[in-house]
């Protein structure tokens, strides 16, 4: 691709190569005929390159949506008042890796990460407490959580009966996106298939009892952050998009109906224009996928919902106020492409868990993006741009032969267990590390404009309570104590004996749900499936 | 799995790249695998989920002239004392151990004291990385 030259422009140094970080090479211009035809495409009609909403923003501010959540459901739900109290409009939770991989806090497999990462729910009886004073159906909750996403939708289900909020108010969102965590992540537990099994239990039961949550955010972000390109970004999720429509179409799930809840999670990293236009792409590419080869036909059905986080391997710990403006671009990047809800890093997110100060410059940015830079005030106002137009016709082709790749090799499921795309990303990371040590990647204040001397200090240090693991340990055990013993007994059988079934047409979330109500803990759960259905077994290719 | 590759700055040098704990980020222990291996050195990678008990046995098992540990949860004190306490049980207290991470500087002084060899953040250039290893195995 060459610029198109023109008698009298000035060439600037014609020989030297410029491309975007997914390595789709620039021109230094872009005219009207390289962008293609003056099209017409308004939002809200297929394929919604545009954006889903006639208004755009005006009619619906993307969701402010900060990931929080540490120690103790008590601490959590301290922090959770405060960032209501600010006006954060939803709640994103981060759970601790003991609760994402199923392993209850006494298991020695915990002990050393117990309210680490996020918060520990090994049962109903901590969701009772991290919700406590907070109406769940006022509010919107997004749970990061995949291994035992079925385990805490059921728990939200069971907490919500407690409080006496009907299970069709709740709105929020499961990530529940197994695939992607054989891939990056790493949070699996069962093989890949039974994972599938649960993932389209709780689609359909969340499809029938709570309409108005999204059982699932397929997500990119993750694979982003291990080191793959925008490009592979959306071309694996979308591939991965596709496997359960078709697991749900087997399980005689009605396509319309749970197309309408599927929803997407990616990353935002430092190039403005891509990062836009892979949204513009991707979103433009589902439609097309669902209305091409599934006959989809219902507008709302094709939707491309997504939300993003800002942030992650693309904030560095050299002079580290410097991510807070990278983090206000990728902000930026996320609402010019349409985002409906977004996650902005604290600067100090990547080394540790932000402290109150740095967590609210973080939400600050947002509200600085979404009410004092105009950027919102009127739908997509980068369409028509012909580099953007031009740049989301090249990404969308991109994506669409990396998906061919995948599928030339037997599908994203083949492709996992075999560690195929596992390696590939492996690949990708190094490369990408490499490029940043030949300093052909800037990083500023890393590997260029450094100064002699440079402190790199984060500023206050948050320090965890070196208490929260014994105090964790002693409700879990109290909680055993108390708890009726048989109700738990009884509802553990009945779910190990549904899913030692060979027919996998029996929805596990009733018998899910008991469990919660019974105050069965997540380990005692997963330890029932695990008898029934085993544990990955990671391919380790390099 | 393990690879014998051209001679480098590692050369001849048998490592085991591990992840203890639930910690699930592992694209920095495999672009450090990748890495090592291009230098030369014989890479032992264990996937995710390893107890510290697990690490010490293939660190015995397979003779290492060194073992690495990529630990992004926050856990890297009591991990790393955990290997550094069973590689010293068993004998092994020779066998030097690297962290790799997030580690808060702070952090970093402490694990050193504790007896790991050597912190790396993921903001070190590969090729330092790879001359200190070479250095401290030489």
């Amino acid at each position: 691709m060459s610029a198109v030259a023109k008698p009298g422009a000035r060439q600037s140094q014609p020989e030297r190569r410029v491309a975007t970080p997914s390595g789709i090479e620039v021109p230094v211009v872009v005219t009207r005929e390289m962008a293609g035809g003056a099209d017409p495409e308004l939002p809200a009609a297929y394929p919604f390159t545009r954006g889903i909403f006639a208004d755009g923003y005006r009619g619906r501010p993307w969701t402010i949506r900060q990931y929080s959540g540490f120690g103790s459901a008590e601490e959590s739900n301290q922090r959770y008042r405060f960032l209501l109290d600010q006006g954060q409009t939803g709640l994103s939770v981060a759970l601790d890796l003991p609760t994402q991989c199923g392993y209850d806090p006494d298991d020695p497999m915990a002990r050393p990460e117990i309210g680490k990462v996020g918060v520990s729910l090994f049962s109903l009886s901590e969701m009772e407490t991290l919700f406590a004073d907070i109406d769940l159906g006022a509010i919107s909750t997004s749970f990061t959580i995949n291994g035992t996403a079925a385990i805490i939708y059921a728990m939200y289900l069971a907490a919500a009966d407690k409080q006496g909020v009907p299970r069709e108010k709740l709105t929020g969102t499961i990530q529940n996106d197994i695939l992607k965590e054989y891939v990056a992540r790493g949070t699996w537990i069962f093989p890949v298939r039974p994972s599938l099994r649960l993932i389209a239990d709780s689609i359909l039961y969340s499809n029938e009892v709570s309409p108005r949550f999204n059982a699932i955010s397929i997500a990119g972000a993750h694979v982003r952050d291990a080191g793959c390109t925008a490009v592979e970004e959306m071309a694996y999720t979308l591939a991965n998009g596709l496997a359960y429509v078709d697991e749900l179409i087997r399980r005689g799930g009605d396509l319309t109906r749970f197309a309408r809840r599927l929803s997407f999670f990616f990353y935002v990293h430092m190039d403005l224009f891509e990062e836009a236009a892979k949204f513009r792409a991707g979103r433009r590419l589902w439609a097309k996928l669902l209305r091409e080869r599934y006959g989809v036909t219902d507008d709302k059905a094709l939707h491309f919902r997504f939300g993003v986080v800002c942030g992650g391997s693309s904030l560095v710990a050299a002079q580290p106020y410097n991510n807070i403006v990278r983090v206000a671009i990728e902000n930026m990047a996320a609402v010019l492409g349409g985002a409906q809800s977004i996650f902005t890093c604290a600067y100090d997110e990547a080394f540790q868990i932000p402290t109150e100060f740095s967590a609210e410059i973080a939400l600050r940015t947002q509200q600085i993006v979404q009410h004092e830079s105009g950027i919102a005030a009127t739908v997509d106002p980068l369409g028509g741009s012909y580099y953007v137009e031009w740049l989301t016709d090249r990404m969308e082709q991109g994506m669409l032969e990396v998906m061919a790749e995948i599928n030339a090799y037997g599908g994203v499921v083949k492709a996992i267990e075999d560690g195929w795309l596992q390696r590939r990303i492996a690949v990708r990371a190094k490369q990408k590390k490499d490029q940043t040590d030949r300093g052909e990647r800037v990083v500023v204040g890393q590997n260029q404009f450094r100064r002699e001397a440079q402190a790199d200090s984060y500023g206050e240090v948050f320090r965890l309570d070196p208490q929260i693991s014994a105090r964790v340990l002693a409700k879990h055990a109290a909680l055993k104590r108390t708890r009726d013993a048989a109700r738990v007994a009884r509802s553990l059988a009945a779910l190990e004996a549904a899913a030692a079934a060979a027919a996998d047409d029996r929805n596990l979330m009733p018998l899910l749900v008991e469990c919660c109500h019974a105050y069965a803990t997540v380990g005692e759960m997963v330890n029932c499936l695990k008898r029934c259905w085993g544990e990955f077994q990671e391919p380790v290719r390099l | 799995m393990s690879f014998a590759l051209s001679p480098g700055p590692l050369a001849g040098k048998r490592i085991l790249v591990a992840k203890p704990g639930l910690d699930g980020h592992d694209s920095g222990a495999k672009v450090i695998a990748l890495a090592l291996r291009d230098a030369g050195a014989e890479v032992i990678y264990t996937g995710l989920r390893k107890t510290p008990e697990f690490i010490v046995r293939v660190a015995l098992d397979e003779d290492v002239s060194a073992v690495g540990l990529s630990i992004l949860s926050g856990s890297h004190k009591e991990l790393a004392r955990e290997v550094l306490d069973g590689l010293r049980a068993a004998g092994a207290g020779d066998i030097p151990v690297f962290v790799g991470g997030t580690i808060p500087p702070e952090d970093a002084a402490g694990l050193l004291a504790a007896g790991v060899k050597g912190v790396f953040t993921n903001d070190m250039p590969l090729a330092q990385m790879i001359a200190e290893l070479a250095r401290a195995l030489a």
